[in-house]
C-alpha cells in the first residue's frame, strides 16, 4: 500500500477542527489578539455579515457586498488578525432579530466608526435621529447637518455607510417619494421600510 | 494583500493538525495545533505578503511541538500516549494503531522529517532551515525515516512533495 498525508487523517477531523477553531477564537480573545472578530447570520434580507473590533461593531455587510470581499477590506483597513468568532456578535446578532421580528425599534450597541470619516461619518453619526418608521429626503439630512447643498455627499455617506440596518441610511429616500437606491439593493430598502410602517 | 488570518486557519488547519500529531503524537497534537495558531496570530501582521505561510505554520509548529513533548515530561503522565495491544476501538477516529506505534518510535529528527517532507509538503531546503544543518542532511533523515516506518509498519510506501 502506499502512504500519504492522508494516512495521518481521522475520519473526525472536521469536528476536531472545527473545535479548534473555536477555541482559538476564544483564546485569542482572552489574550487581547482578536483585533477583527466576525460572524454571518441568516436574515429576512438574507444572509448579513456582522464584524466587531474591541470597541464596538465596526461593520455589517449584505450578500450583495461579497462577504469574503468585505473581510479583505476589513484585513487591509483595520487589521489582518481576522477571525470567524461569534461570541463578540452575540448582543448585534440578537438585536437585529428582534429588529427583524418588529420587536425592536432601536439599538444598544456600542459602534466602531473607523471605517469612515471627514462628512461621511458625520452623516453617519446622524442617522441614528432619523427614528423607527420615519423618512428624511437626501436634501433634508443635507440641511439638518448644516450643509444644505451637499445632496450629493448625503447620497454619498449612506451608500458607503459600514454599519446598514444599525445605522439606518434606509430611512433617507428621493424627495419624489420613492425609496431610491440602497447597499443592499432597493428592493431590501423597500422592504425595510415596509417592516418599519407595519 | 495580507488575507484575514480566518484564510490562513482555513487552508492550512487541517495539514497543521497531522503535522502536529506526528511530531508530538496524537495525544498531545490539539495542544500543539492550539499553541501554534495563536503563537502564528500574534506574529501574522509582521508576516511578510508573500512569506510562505505554510512553511511559517510549520515552523512555528515545531517549535511549539517541543514545548508540549517537555512540558508533558515534566509532570507525569496520565495515561499511556498509544494502547500496548491493538483494539478495536485504537486511537480515537484513527484506523491504524500500527502506524501511529511506529512514528512515535522514530529518533526525533526523522519523525521532524518525515512530517514536514511527506505530511506538510515541504521542499528540504525549507526543512533544513527549521531543523538546522544541511538540505541533504533534511533530505537523509527523512529517507532514513522511511526506511525506518517501512521495517515497522510494513507495506509503507511514502509518496511526498517532489523536492
Amino acid at each position: 500500500m502506499n502512504m500519504s498525508a492522508d494516512h495521518f487523517a481521522f475520519p473526525s477531523d472536521a469536528d476536531t477542527l472545527s473545535r479548534l477553531r473555536d477555541r482559538l477564537g476564544l483564546a485569542a480573545e482572552a489574550q487581547g489578539l482578536l483585533d477583527v472578530a466576525y460572524t454571518t447570520i441568516d436574515s429576512p434580507v438574507g444572509p448579513l455579515l456582522l464584524a466587531a473590533t474591541p470597541w464596538g461593531l465596526v461593520r455589517v455587510a449584505y450578500a450583495v457586498e461579497d462577504h469574503d470581499r468585505v473581510l479583505d477590506t476589513l484585513s487591509r483597513r483595520l487589521s489582518p488578525r481576522v477571525l470567524r468568532a461569534p461570541k463578540r456578535l452575540d448582543a448585534a446578532a440578537r438585536e437585529l432579530d428582534e429588529y427583524f421580528s418588529g420587536q425592536r425599534r432601536g439599538f444598544d450597541l456600542p459602534l466602531d466608526l473607523s471605517l469612515s470619516a471627514g462628512f461621511r461619518q458625520l452623516v453617519q453619526r446622524y442617522l441614528p435621529e432619523i427614528g423607527y418608521g420615519q423618512t428624511r429626503t437626501y436634501g433634508q439630512v443635507a440641511e439638518l447637518v448644516g450643509n444644505p447643498r451637499a445632496v450629493r455627499a448625503v447620497g454619498t455617506a449612506c451608500a458607503t455607510n459600514p454599519l446598514p440596518l444599525v445605522v439606518p441610511c434606509h430611512r433617507v429616500v428621493l424627495a419624489n417619494g420613492t425609496a431610491g437606491s440602497y447597499v443592499g439593493g432597493p428592493d431590501t430598502k423597500k422592504a425595510l421600510l415596509r417592516l418599519e410602517a407595519a | 494583500m495580507k488575507q484575514p488570518f480566518e484564510k490562513v486557519v482555513e487552508q492550512h488547519g487541517a495539514t497543521v493538525l497531522r503535522v502536529c500529531r506526528v511530531i508530538a503524537g496524537v495525544h498531545d497534537a490539539e495542544d500543539a495545533w492550539s499553541e501554534t495558531f495563536l503563537a502564528a496570530m500574534r506574529g501574522y501582521p509582521d508576516l511578510p505578503d508573500d512569506a510562505n505561510a505554510e512553511a511559517w505554520l510549520v515552523t512555528i509548529a515545531h517549535r511549539k511541538a517541543i514545548d508540549v513533548l517537555r512540558a508533558r515530561t515534566r509532570r507525569p503522565a496520565p495515561v499511556a500516549e498509544l494502547p500496548e495491544a491493538p483494539t478495536a476501538l485504537g486511537v480515537p477516529g484513527a484506523g491504524d494503531g500500527d502506524l501511529w506505534r511506529a512514528v512515535a518510535a522514530l529518533p526525533d529528527k526523522q519523525r521532524q522529517a518525515v512530517a514536514y517532507h511527506y505530511v506538510a509538503g515541504l521542499a528540504y531546503a525549507e526543512i533544513a532551515e527549521i531543523l538546522g544543518g544541511s538540505t541533504d542532511a533534511a533530505r537523509r533523515a527523512a529517507a532514513d525515516g522511511i526506511k525506518n516506518l517501512r521495517k515497522n509498519y510494513p507495506g509503507a510506501a511514502m509518496e511526498g512533495a517532489p523536492s
